[in-house]
């Protein structure tokens, strides 16, 4: 057994090792490895089109992922208020976003948007004074509107999980002891639930940075890190992409670290 | 309650689900009315979309039966493939590992999930590709040993990419498992095989049947894996959905398939909760 499960943690980790080993390549090559060195993280970090693929991904992945914590937690907080009828309507409307598969997702929105945008088009040409009326188009906008449907029913989900799980009776307490509902929801409410719009924002936040599909739909004539990568699997990878990918790695174990140390520190404080 | 205030909580809780709700309308909803609309229209000349109500897209889907075929196939079975490697894993994790170092064992399986999938895909490729182990078979006598672009591959790169989704739910049935079910079974006299299969693993089904239901539903719409590691001779759904939109341009074909793909998918989740209501009754029936 125990052979077996140190094989599998092998089978997990060997590409990942030897993604970090080709980034130091001297050589060209992603396959031959011919030398030590650092080369390739100075390149990639003064190659303007892969950091602004990576700022791109980097604002769209932080973007959706906040809008989807802020409003899937109201709508988490709003769901529980409404008639039973509405509720299962909600209900049924963020379990579709989730089991659409992303590339339905992806084809959907882009055809909609088309479609919205042939209407649009025209008759902002029509009332706009000026010579060059504004256009709508697919970008940015379109990606974090994608992500953040996905994002937006995750983080309702979890959220809506937690709150669930809260005793009424503190918050009946609070509202007997003269405290505003507000006051009650800042004081009570929102440190019970904090963590888990937390994570909810961290799952969102890396389902958009790591997202190909939906993105490459309708992403219009933006780039993404993924689709920067996808791109450049078919021309024939540098180990350019293995230096900015063994970045990436690097930066989201410091964050999970530090998710954690943050989260055990709060645990210690309230124990004691 | 006075009918002031009730109109005021009505107000507030209409602003708390407002945003979401014209989210869902405008990026769900609406995306969905359009599609449904373009899987009855004709494709323009030029691509794209040309208003008409024709079944005709629909009558062609046969012509994509190889992509149907392949991801109906391939996902159930790299599903199950999965849970094989996965359901020891989970076992171990939550039953046999040392409690001191059993976070970082959990986190260990989580961590690859927080990188790339398309770059650790790509990994595989020259794993599997002519200059890896192809190579070192062809040092043993083994020539010409082809792995890259096949089904073989593709199962691969799911188990591996699925990996961790897989083992999470289980891991979470099993550590909630009441230990003194399985004492008590051994002071029954039980053997420790006859102890998994008549407690463990009944009473970790939950988790097994959320595993494969969710990778398998995620599995029926993956693009990226049979893309680098099936070379487009292993095609899923996804594939011909990205040809038909990106290259062809033939948008109403593209649109019925995609309806049809959910189709598939709400399907395959109705059968799936039959059988774990199924699963969680006779469980109840099973323990009192």
């Amino acid at each position: 057994m125990r052979a077996f499960i140190s094989s599998v943690y092998l089978f997990l980790y060997a590409p990942i090792a030897l993604v970090v080993l080709f980034s130091f390549n001297a050589g060209r090559s992603a396959s031959e490895f011919t030398g030590f060195s650092t080369a390739w993280y100075g390149k990639a970090l003064s190659n303007t089109f892969l950091v602004s693929a990576l700022q791109n991904s980097l604002m769209i992945a932080f973007t959706s992922a906040t809008l989807a914590a802020i409003f899937g937690t109201m709508a988490a907080l709003g769901m529980e208020r409404l008639a039973p009828r509405n509720r299962a309507i909600f209900d049924a409307l963020f379990a579709a976003a989730i089991v659409v598969p992303g590339v339905v997702i992806g084809i959907a929105t882009l055809v909609a948007l088309v479609a919205v945008f042939s209407f649009v088009n025209p008759a902002l040409t029509a009332i706009w004074p000026g010579d060059q009326p504004p256009q709508l188009g697919l970008g940015y906008g379109s990606i974090i509107a994608a992500h953040g449907l996905f994002s937006m029913a995750l983080v309702t989900m979890i959220v809506k999980a937690r709150i669930a799980s809260l005793g009424r009776d503190i918050v009946e307490a609070s509202s007997d002891l003269y405290a505003t509902p507000l006051t009650t929801f800042r004081l009570i409410v929102l440190p019970q639930i904090l963590p888990s719009i937390l994570a909810g924002f961290l799952l969102a936040f890396t389902f958009s940075f790591d997202d190909f599909i939906i993105a490459f739909f309708v992403a219009g004539s933006k780039t993404t890190l993924p689709i920067y990568v996808f791109a450049s699997i078919r021309r024939g990878v540098t180990p350019e992409i293995n230096a900015i990918a063994t970045l990436v790695l690097v930066a989201s174990l410091l964050l999970i670290l530090t998710a954690r140390i943050l989260m055990r520190e709060k645990k210690t404080k309230s124990g004691e | 309650m006075p009918a002031a205030t009730n109109t005021k909580r009505n107000l507030v809780t209409a602003a708390l689900v407002a945003p979401a709700a014209a989210w869902l309308m405008i990026f769900l909803v609406l995306p969905f009315i359009a599609m449904l609309v373009f899987a009855f229209g004709e494709r323009a000349p030029e691509g794209g979309y040309q208003a008409a109500f024709t079944f005709a897209q629909f009558a062609r889907l046969p012509t994509r039966a190889a992509a149907f075929w392949n991801t109906l196939v391939l996902a159930p079975v790299g599903a199950l493939l999965c849970l094989l490697v996965a359901y020891p894993v989970a076992y171990y994790l939550a039953v046999k590992a040392d409690p001191r170092y059993r976070l970082i064992l959990v986190s260990l399986v989580v961590v690859p999930f927080w990188t790339s999938l398309l770059v650790r895909t790509y990994a595989w490729m020259y794993i599997l590709g002519s200059r890896g182990i192809p190579n070192l078979l062809s040092m043993v006598g083994f020539e010409d040993v082809r792995l890259l672009n096949t089904p073989g591959a593709v199962l691969l790169g799911i188990v591996y990419g699925y990996l961790p989704l897989m083992i999470m739910p289980i891991y979470v049935s099993l550590e909630k498992l009441d230990r003194r079910l399985l004492e008590a079974s051994a002071d029954l006299g039980a053997r420790p095989v006859s102890t998994f299969f008549g407690v463990t693993l009944p009473l970790s089904l939950p988790g097994v049947m959320t595993g494969v239901a969710l990778v398998t539903i995620l599995l029926l719409g993956e693009y990226l894996i049979p893309q680098l590691l099936g070379g487009g001779k292993v095609f899923f759904i996804g594939n011909a959905l990205v040809d038909l939109f990106l290259q062809s341009r033939n948008w109403p074909f593209g649109s019925a398939i995609a309806v049809t793909l959910v189709a598939v998918v709400v399907v395959i989740l109705m059968v799936a909760m039959r059988i774990a209501f199924k699963v969680a009754g006779t469980r109840q029936v099973d323990l009192v």
